[in-house]
């Protein structure tokens, strides 16, 4: 079979005349430098985010002190800071670290072409979410300061500044957020048209590294649910600033609507973030296992069912707001299917690791505390999504820790197991493994003390978003449990210090890593590290899928897809 | 510089036609989202049919038939496109320009009229409706004349042909909605 070779272009145009500083690093259309953009964009965020938890908690489990580095935090504070939190977190650090950055550096590469479809467009995405962020920054000081609302933003709270006090700092919210889902409407269309469009010749559907799918699904998810809040958001603003009532009963409208056009948006979001990280964590596996996938093909299958249930399952978080309770039975359903194939996907990672031959690398660790951590994040999810219990557990801490014990295995730790394990091709050096190792142990064990104990606090009815608990008598005897917890978030965020040395240091003088360190299959390993302008030396063709590791007929135990049989 | 990559085509279909189908898959749930508010709130609120006597069926009308006859020279457009005609395809999307702004006039002389007549966008659930998702409609009409716009000005020199589709499927979108909107907000009483 000959396949036309086609030439990677811009070598000779690029590699001569030394580009200019903004045109390198602030204006580039280079997939690889957008990524890096989005990452570090990402990274900041959550600097941010990071912080403003320490100061809630650090007022949480000691009432009324000065915080090191903050200063009294007020009540007006306290909301704004756990509002922020969960807004940054979630929309300015999951999703550019896991999908954006990822999705911009792994895509192109691992389907063997030179860039993403559209580079323009993918530069105009990251710029349109780097101002988001800074409407985002700019709302925490105007006037009345940053929205105190909540990061759902439930009208009428959100949507009459009588009653959040912070007219302007909500529709600055408002906006950054529209504005965020602008930037990935437009990286997601890049996505999928890149890797349905692009691939390398040979490569078929079934070839497709199981990463490059989960976030090509992920934007479809978020593709497919995000309009009807874009929508909503527009009409928050109109109620905010120009006097509509969409969602004010006084003038006709309804709050509830907001929370259906939220939570439809809102729900699929948690598996646009989480895809993802199921995908890094499945090519972390196969690598460090040396084993094939096992059932490539189920996985897939699995992931498109739980796309779609993903549409069915949104009215689970609004069971005590008057909805009919003969909906919340539908809802109930619903939400419990969706845990098979979540969990399905779990016990096929864990076939994949069965009589592999396994290295406890620093990027398999981090794939494996996701499996654990996330397991305990899924199956608390079924007490909530059962009306029953929900009603009960509903705005309490065990929500509360729930939710981060799904979302910290997905924006934290798939990211360190992404940065990780790709660090060598993004900088062509390796990270220090004992150093990782150590930032490791020291992220989870700590993780793990925090949200523990917020699980039991939850149980006893403590309810969340309380400025102090001090004049609550039944719970304020938790304090020390409470104590515990900001103190275990404190080892846990001066450990992230550990990574950021590494990061720097490893930069350089790390070993060289070379185009392949790991012996891996997928095309990204075949090319330089790091990748030149256009990717490839020349545009490699596919003759085989992603994980074939350990083959019989082989003498190596791996066998690059690009290599003809 | 062009990639490579935006020249492959491994789904089968030119890569910039594929990316406006997914750009339509994701207007069509905001739409989706307004509209099925307003359904909603309209089915539950009877005396919202009395707010919507007052539009005006026959302006709302005449609109309809201009938006339909813009995607009529969009298509012959395409022809021309196809046909390797660049400056004829270049006037007919003119053409189709004219129409959506032939609309946008008559659309602000409409909603002149109807703010004078103290129905604003605050006035009550019917209009709040009425204007924000007519106005989102708008948005997308100028949207599409101004990619319109910067299509026929390379079809004219005879460049970048195969976008005149693209632009022309963009158009029959817009066009779409506003048939689902002409109904909802006009004629339903």
């Amino acid at each position: 079979m000959a396949h036309a070779v086609e030439h990677a272009p811009g070598h000779d145009e690029h590699g001569h005349h030394e580009q200019t500083f903004w045109q390198k690093y602030v204006f580039s259309t280079d997939h690889k430098m957008i990524a890096m953009q989005y990452m570090f964009t990402g990274m900041f965020m959550a600097l941010i985010g990071g912080f403003f938890a320490y100061v809630f908690r650090m007022q949480n489990a000691f009432p009324g002190i000065e915080v090191p580095g903050f200063g009294m935090v007020t009540p007006t504070d306290y909301n704004m800071l756990v509002t922020q939190h969960g807004t940054i977190m979630i929309f300015w650090v999951a999703m550019p670290v896991l999908v954006a950055a990822f999705g911009n550096y792994l895509i192109p590469l691992m389907v063997g072409c030179d860039d993403m479809v559209f580079p323009r467009l993918n530069r105009l995405s990251y710029q349109i979410f780097l101002l988001s962020a800074l409407v985002l920054i700019a709302g925490f000081f105007v006037p009345g300061g940053g929205f105190g609302g909540a990061w759902t933003a439930y009208p009428p709270l959100s949507a009459v500044g009588n009653y959040n006090l912070t007219q302007l700092g909500s529709s600055f919210w408002v906006v950054a957020v529209a504005l965020e889902f602008v930037a990935f409407l437009l990286g997601g269309i890049n996505f999928i048209t890149t890797a349905m469009n692009s691939r390398a010749p040979g490569m078929k559907l079934y070839d497709i590294p199981i990463v490059v799918w989960t976030i090509v699904i992920a934007s479809i998810l978020f593709m497919a649910s995000v309009g009807p809040l874009i929508a909503g958001a527009i009409m928050l603003l109109f109620d905010q600033n120009i006097g509509t009532g969409f969602f004010d009963p006084g003038k006709g409208g309804d709050p509830v609507l907001w929370q259906h056009l939220f939570w439809f948006f809102g729900h699929p979001e948690v598996y646009v973030v989480l895809l993802p990280a199921l995908g890094i964590v499945a090519e972390i596996i196969c690598v460090f296992s040396r084993k094939k996938m096992f059932a490539y093909r189920t996985v897939l299958y699995t992931m498109f069912a739980t796309g779609i249930l993903s549409f069915t399952v949104w009215a689970h978080h609004q069971f005590i707001s008057g909805i009919d309770p003969r909906m919340a039975n539908v809802f109930t359903i619903t939400t419990l299917l969706i845990s098979v194939p979540i969990a399905e996907m779990c016990f096929v990672y864990i076939a994949t690791l069965y009589k592999g031959s396994i290295t406890l690398s620093t990027p398999m660790l981090w794939a494996l505390g996701f499996l654990a951590t996330f397991l305990i994040g899924g199956v608390t999810g079924i007490y909530l999504g059962t009306a029953g219990s929900d009603i009960y557990f509903h705005d309490t801490y065990f929500v509360l820790a729930h939710f981060h014990y799904t979302f910290f295995p997905i924006a934290i730790i798939g990211t360190y197991a992404g940065v990780t394990m790709w660090y060598p091709k993004m900088f062509g050096r390796m990270l220090d493994e004992t150093l990782g190792k150590i930032h490791f142990w020291l992220t989870i064990i700590p993780f793990n003390c925090i949200f523990i104990p917020l699980f039991f606090l939850g149980l006893w009815g403590e309810h969340r978003r309380i400025y102090s608990y001090e004049l609550f008598d039944e719970l304020w005897k938790y304090q020390g449990i409470r104590q515990f917890a900001t103190i275990s978030l404190v080892i846990m965020l001066s450990a992230q210090l550990i990574f950021i040395w590494n990061f720097f240091k490893s930069l350089k003088s790390g070993a060289l890593a070379g185009p392949n360190p790991y012996n891996a299959n997928t095309l990204e390993w075949q090319c330089p590290s790091p990748p030149p302008h256009g990717n490839f030396k020349e545009l490699p063709n596919c003759y085989r899928g992603p994980y074939e590791y350990s083959h019989p007929d082989r003498k190596e135990d791996f066998w690059p897809q690009n290599l003809p049989a | 510089m062009t990639p490579i990559a935006t020249s492959r085509s491994a789904a089968g279909l030119p890569t910039g036609t594929l990316a406006v189908w997914w750009l339509l898959a994701s207007e069509i749930v905001i739409f989706g989202g307004v509209l099925c508010s307003y359904i909603m709130h309209r089915l539950s609120h009877d005396w919202w049919a009395a707010e919507a006597a007052h539009t005006n069926q026959y302006i709302g009308l005449f609109n309809t038939f201009v938006l339909l006859t813009s995607s009529l020279s969009a298509v012959l457009a395409h022809a021309a496109a196809e046909r390797g005609d660049g400056r004829l395809a270049a006037r007919r999307l003119w053409y189709t320009i004219g129409g959506g702004a032939t609309f946008l006039l008559v659309k602000t002389y409409e909603w002149s009229v109807e703010i004078g007549e103290g129905f604003t966008i605050s006035s009550s659930g019917f209009w709040q409706f009425y204007y924000t998702a007519a106005g989102i409609h708008a948005s997308h009409v100028i949207a599409g004349m101004i990619a319109m716009a910067v299509v026929a000005k390379d079809a004219a020199k005879g460049k970048f042909l195969h976008r005149v589709e693209n632009a022309g499927i963009y158009w029959h979108f817009v066009d779409l909605v506003w048939i689902f909107l002409f109904p909802l907000l006009y004629i339903a009483k």
